[in-house]
């Protein structure tokens, strides 16, 4: 997979150096596994950049890209981000609300793990309760209905 | 020797492991997930093997789909970068069972460091000095102990790393909530809840030793800062820790040497201290028994390649540097490119790069597995690269920093450059020495 070495760190060192002493404005590299453009900044100060493009790379469908979905139920609390939505802060653990609980703004109604990291969601505004939409440790895109809420509460 | 080795990582250590590997001679088997089949990594590695599908407790952290996945590859040893299962003991003793040889330290050290209750045992057996706190079950016990530390504390996952499962707590009430969130992103994050309660240092900075060590021998390569930290994660790291009255950083390093031969550590390690910015006291806080994000820091400045001396240990051999070898040469610093948007509290920016404009040319290195069309698959962590650069005086790094940064483009995700691009033009930064707080202080 791997016969012809790709060229090192030092290698674009050397490639920038050249450049730097020449006229040139750009060096594009292309062999059969990758591209590789070295290119001068605008401007007097400005650095140099280095951008590969791999023969075998971006082919794989991009789930994260295409999973945002438009939030089309207004009464709906939407994923703020991709990730994992879950209902309780740990596995047993009693759900952040259930069907009739009351939420203001700033209630935290689940979380969604993505990165590994817990994100809680927030309602973002008042109302009931009215349905949990997904269930819990569900892959959820950003913008996926997750808990919709009856009108705001009295 | 080591012939065949198989890699239980992804993303950019990955690369960094081949990169060496190959100089070596040794060929490289990568363990993907189905998320990683075309990424970079995979592309680059002489072979690839299935682990699992994309999320990581089913292929990165599954000990025994990746111990059985080497095994059927045919590789004599096991890398397993930083993070997943690089610090996990049963992980190592099943590779070890398995007849593979793991590229890290001891089972008995992974035991000990790994808990880090364990390590501060060890840590005050060795004579360095930690800071008060201890570990606690329950909501009550962690009251309990709150009482005896005070607050602010902190949260931290008892088989933590990387500011996983790690809360700063400032107030009582705020303590049940801020335990719950510990203990969920402790067992997400490394499959075990427990947590425990240390004092907070309000100006504190982070400084760490990189040690290497055969079992028998042990040495440093000098002190980096980690101060810059945002959720507890590092964002800027450098080498040598600047500002350090030379005393303290002597002190620092013989301390960190002492812990590891009163250990008998074997392989590359780092031992991690948080010093007082106002008196340069210093405590130890864990030992990260692998290799280390910012490890590139300490290369650039030592000239060592720090997975070449992970190999050549996990071969069996003896450290053929010695702590007169090791003459540190100018400074080096390097900053975190993650997917995350900083103007939305750093929220994970997972999708497809468009474009991958890194910076190029001498002095500065680029450790990245993303290139134009690169995925960040929402499954795994948002360091999408890292942007390195050595100069002869700080001030010389400083500048091709700056540099550097002005020419980076990425397109398609959000990601931390706006925020470096403004921490290097901090005057607090451009100064040095800068303690944990710094990011809370930068103007918008």
């Amino acid at each position: 997979m791997a016969e012809d070495l790709p060229l090192t760190a030092e290698d674009v060192a050397e490639i920038v150096a050249i450049l730097e002493r020449s006229p040139y404005r750009d060096l594009d590299l292309a062999t059969r596994r990758f591209r590789l453009r070295v290119t001068r900044g605008e401007g007097q100060d400005a650095g140099f950049t280095q951008e590969w493009q791999w023969a075998g790379a971006g082919a794989v469908s991009d789930t994260a890209a295409a999973g945002v979905v438009a939030a089309d139920d207004p009464l709906a609390i939407g994923a703020p981000l991709p990730g994992t939505f879950y209902h309780a802060p740990q596995p047993g653990a009693p759900p952040f609300v259930a069907v009739g609980d009351e939420v203001g703004p700033d209630s935290v109604v689940g979380i969604v793990e993505t990165m590994k990291l817990m994100n809680p969601v927030h309602a973002g505004r008042s109302g009931i309760v009215a349905q949990v939409l997904v269930p819990d440790g569900t892959m959820v895109a950003r913008g996926d209905p997750l808990i919709r809420l009856a009108g705001p509460a009295a | 020797m080591i012939r065949r080795l198989f890699i239980a990582n992804r993303g950019e250590i990955a690369l960094r492991v081949i990169r060496t590997a190959r100089r070596m001679g040794i060929t490289t088997v990568l363990g993907v997930s189905e998320a990683d089949k075309a990424s970079l990594p995979a592309e680059q590695a002489d072979e690839i093997a299935l682990v699992g599908p994309a999320p990581s407790s089913q292929s990165y952290l599954s000990i025994e789909r990746v111990v059985a996945a080497a095994s059927a590859a045919g590789c004599d040893a096991v890398h397993p970068g930083y993070g997943f299962l690089s610090e996990n003991a049963a992980f190592a003793r099943a590779v070890g069972a398995a007849g593979m040889r793991f590229v890290g330290p001891d089972i008995a050290t992974l035991e000990g460091m790994g808990d880090k209750l364990a390590a501060r045992r060890l840590a005050l057996a060795a004579g360095l000095p930690v800071l008060p706190g201890g570990e606690a079950e329950t909501p009550e016990a962690v009251q309990a102990r709150a009482a005896e530390t005070g607050y602010p504390l902190l949260l931290k996952a008892v088989a933590g790393g990387g500011g996983k499962g790690m809360r700063r707590v400032d107030r009582p009430e705020d303590l049940d909530a801020a335990l719950a969130m510990a203990r969920a992103e402790a067992q997400a994050s490394f499959g075990n809840a427990a947590v425990y309660v240390e004092r907070f240092v309000a100006l504190g900075r982070h400084v760490e030793v990189q040690l290497l060590g055969d079992g028998t021998a042990a040495l440093h390569l000098g002190t980096r800062d980690c101060s810059i930290q945002r959720r507890f994660q590092k964002l800027v790291e450098e080498a040598p820790a600047p500002a350090l009255p030379d005393a303290a950083r002597g002190a620092i390093e013989q301390a960190a040497v002492r812990l590891a031969r009163h250990i008998g550590y074997r392989g590359a390690g780092t031992a991690e201290f948080l010093v007082d910015a106002t008196d340069f006291a210093f405590y130890f806080l864990e030992l990260n028994a692998r290799i280390q994000v910012e490890h590139p820091v300490t290369e650039a400045i030592t000239g060592v390649d720090l997975v070449e001396q992970q190999l050549l240990v996990a071969m069996g051999k003896p450290l053929t540097l010695t702590q007169t070898m090791i003459r540190p040469r100018g400074h080096a610093i390097e900053m975190r490119i993650n997917a995350e948007d900083p103007d939305a509290d750093f929220r994970p920016a997972p999708g497809t790069v468009t474009r991958a404009a890194w910076p190029a040319g001498p002095g500065i290195r680029i450790d990245t597995h993303i290139a134009q069309g690169g995925q960040i698959p929402p499954f795994y962590d948002s360091l999408m690269g890292k942007l390195i650069v050595h100069g002869a005086t700080r001030a010389d790094a400083v500048t091709l920093l700056a540099r550097a940064l002005g020419s980076l483009a990425i397109e398609g995700v959000a990601t931390t450059a706006s925020l470096h691009r403004r921490i290097a033009a901090d005057p607090r930064f451009i100064a040095g020495g800068v303690d944990t707080g710094f990011l809370g202080g930068l103007r918008p």
